[in-house]
């Protein structure tokens, strides 16, 4: 019973403690509303265009913008620092922050703090959108981030995170940044229904990032699709990579991953779908190929991988590799191009099928044959290798492959 | 002229193959563009036949048709006609024909079913592959007087365009390869009329990033408004050259 009163009388004092504040567009007013506040009290910022920059969050303040005010940092300065925990940052356009080659300038900055709440937030032509610097269970929710950046050089990422732990980044929109969301060091997050789309370079980029999972997240028209480098135990499923399709794009681009998997994600036009290079055990089940110039591109350094269950649709090449050592394993796939019979009916064709076409070894090797791209005589080798295999690399082969389409 | 060129078309009407051809190519286009959702992917289909069937069928059907008509063609040099008038008149009805045939066969559906850059590039090539092959079927004619062998020659002709020219660069490239062999290759494309019509048309569609993605240069210059004007030059040239070619030989050979 005691505890009970306590608790009442605890609560009575905070909510006694804790104030609305109202701030109204008057120069520095967001700043001295700031100065004024104490820890707990909310900023309730009324609509309005407010010139104002570096401004400092140090309280545990809960900053709520009514029907979007504008803060402008004239494109030369940052808008908002968030240094407290638990600060919380709602309903602001934050837009033209300035763009420096010393700072890397951000819209909303969250320095070495935690639990900080940045939800439903316009920042528009900015340099950096939210930038979460040594942050810990921070959640970004709901933003739409949209800037016209128009080279990889000038440009910031929408969504910065460096060093963080334990993020939740659920459904953002971002849009013309350099890359869309892009991780360093960021362990145990999740990045959910994000929409990331025309991006200059990724649509996600992850470096040295472990044990994070990325889920029903869209990434489209990105200039090189999404990369994840240097990490480990990472998941991904039911994401979609649609039309990164350009010279030096790729729908997933995977480099020295380790024990990670991706399932259920659909690749769709894609110049390639996933390009694979020095990765191990990365299980890659039950995902769509549909369209793509090369639905994977897995290099000969890639091992202990398993391709599983997929269904390769309409692929210009299924499968491309630059050597004869294949280490990974490609079983119970659908291929369209699959050719064999299946006289027992249990689904299961009776031949392997060999997912490397002879012209895909050829320009692997020598990338001018490129130039014969289409033509006759490459459809002439093509059934003339599907009769007598020599040059494709034999050991890469589905030997169940499936006979109608898997269910995803 | 306008008078022999009437005369072969009218034949031409008569002989129903270029009707044949006409109806097979238009129900290959409307089968091709109809059924599929993706119109890049029937354009693609329509290149692959137009670059398997317009050179063989313009150059078999041509040289069997000069062939066939020598007796009209001894008979009206017996009247006071310049050999060079006369070849060029047959020459030009056979391959007008053939590409009446083309724009009715190909050229229609692509327009109904997609209009664009890509498909006018398509219905270009394929007329510019008739002329093209149609051209060489004259030189066919002027240098062979026996039918058999022209024949024989014709088909040696269009397959070596269509096939073995192809595994000769092949062959050329991978002996090459250590060396920077991007220029010389666009050379070599080149003296192929059928590759440059084909990769005129890929660089239209969105396929192009495929060759851009490992052989930069092929798109940077065949792609661009140079490289076009180029490929249609180059093109022009091997309508051109046959034809000179035919006639000089024809003005001396003995009938």
């Amino acid at each position: 019973m005691k505890n009970i009163i306590a608790i009442i009388f605890l609560g009575w004092a905070i909510s006694a403690k804790a104030e609305v504040i109202k701030v109204v567009a008057t120069p520095n007013g967001i700043h001295n509303a700031v100065r004024k506040a104490h820890n707990g009290d909310t900023l309730l910022i009324k609509k309005g265009f407010y010139k104002e920059h570096d401004i400092t969050i140090d309280k545990r303040l809960t900053v709520i913008g009514e029907n979007f005010p504008v803060i402008d940092a004239s494109n030369k300065y940052q808008a908002l620092i968030v240094t407290a925990d638990s600060a919380v940052i709602q309903g602001i356009q934050v837009q033209n922050i300035g763009n420096t080659s010393i700072i890397d300038m951000a819209g909303i900055r969250i320095v070495n703090a935690k639990a900080v709440v940045i939800k439903n937030n316009k920042l528009i032509d900015n340099t950096f959108g939210v930038y979460l610097q040594n942050a810990t269970r921070c959640y970004v929710a709901n933003n739409t981030i949209h800037s016209n950046h128009k080279d990889e050089l000038n440009g910031g990422n929408g969504i910065h995170a460096w060093h963080c732990d334990d993020l939740l980044i659920q459904d953002n929109d971002i849009s013309g940044h350099r890359d869309g969301i892009y991780f360093e060091f960021v362990t145990n997050s999740h990045i959910i229904s994000n929409r990331s789309y025309e991006n200059v370079r990724y649509g996600l980029h992850f470096m040295f990032s472990h044990s994070d999972t990325y889920t029903q997240n869209i990434f489209k028209d990105n200039g090189a699709g999404v990369a994840v480098m240097y990490s480990k135990h990472v998941v991904m499923y039911n994401n979609s990579f649609l039309h990164n399709w350009g010279d030096a794009s790729y729908g997933l681009l995977l480099k020295e991953i380790s024990d990670s998997r991706i399932e259920h994600n659909n690749f769709i036009r894609n110049t390639v779908g996933i390009h694979m290079e020095s990765t191990t055990h990365v299980d890659v089940k039950q995902n769509l190929f549909q369209d793509n110039g090369w639905a994977m591109r897995v290099q000969a350094s890639c091992s202990g991988s398993n391709v599983i269950g997929n269904n390769f649709i309409g692929n210009s090449f299924d499968v491309a590799t630059n050597g004869n050592m294949v280490m990974n394993v490609f079983d119970h796939n659908y291929w369209d191009k699959y050719d064999g019979y299946d006289l027992n009916k249990n689904n299961i064709g009776d031949v392997p099928y060999y997912p490397v076409s002879v012209y895909s070894v050829i320009t692997e090797k020598i990338p001018s044959t490129m130039i014969l791209y289409r033509s006759l005589l490459t459809d002439v080798m093509e059934q003339v290798e599907k009769v007598l295999p020599t040059l494709i690399p034999d050991k890469l082969r589905d030997d169940y492959p499936l006979m109608k389409k898997a269910k995803l | 002229m306008r008078t022999i060129i009437k005369y072969v078309l009218l034949d031409l009407i008569k002989n129903k193959t270029v009707l044949v051809y006409t109806f097979i190519l238009a129900a290959l286009s409307v089968s091709v563009l109809a059924t599929g959702s993706n119109t890049s992917k029937g354009l693609l289909s329509l290149l692959n036949i137009t670059l398997l069937f317009v050179p063989i069928i313009s150059m078999l059907f041509a040289t069997i048709y000069f062939f066939n008509s020598v007796e009209f063609i001894e008979l009206l040099l017996a009247q006071p006609i310049k050999r060079k008038t006369m070849l060029l008149a047959e020459y030009s009805g056979v391959a007008f024909a053939l590409s009446i045939a083309y724009l009715i066969g190909v050229g229609i559906p692509v327009c109904l079913f997609s209009y664009d850059l890509a498909s006018l590039t398509l219905i270009l090539s394929g007329l510019f592959l008739t002329l093209i092959f149609s051209a060489l079927a004259l030189v066919i004619f002027v240098l062979f007087k026996d039918k058999t062998k022209g024949i024989g020659a014709a088909i040696i002709t269009a397959l070596f365009f269509t096939l073995l020219f192809d595994g000769l660069l092949l062959s050329f490239i991978f002996s090459f390869s250590d060396y920077p062999i991007d220029q010389p290759l666009l050379g070599l494309i080149s003296l192929n009329p059928v590759d440059l019509a084909r990769i005129l048309v890929l660089l239209k569609l969105d396929v192009a990033v495929m060759m851009g993605y490992s052989g930069a240069l092929f798109k940077k210059f065949m792609g661009s408004a140079t490289g076009s004007i180029y490929t249609i030059f180059c093109m022009s040239f091997w309508v051109i050259i046959p034809l000179l070619m035919s006639a000089k030989v024809f003005k001396r050979k003995d009938l």
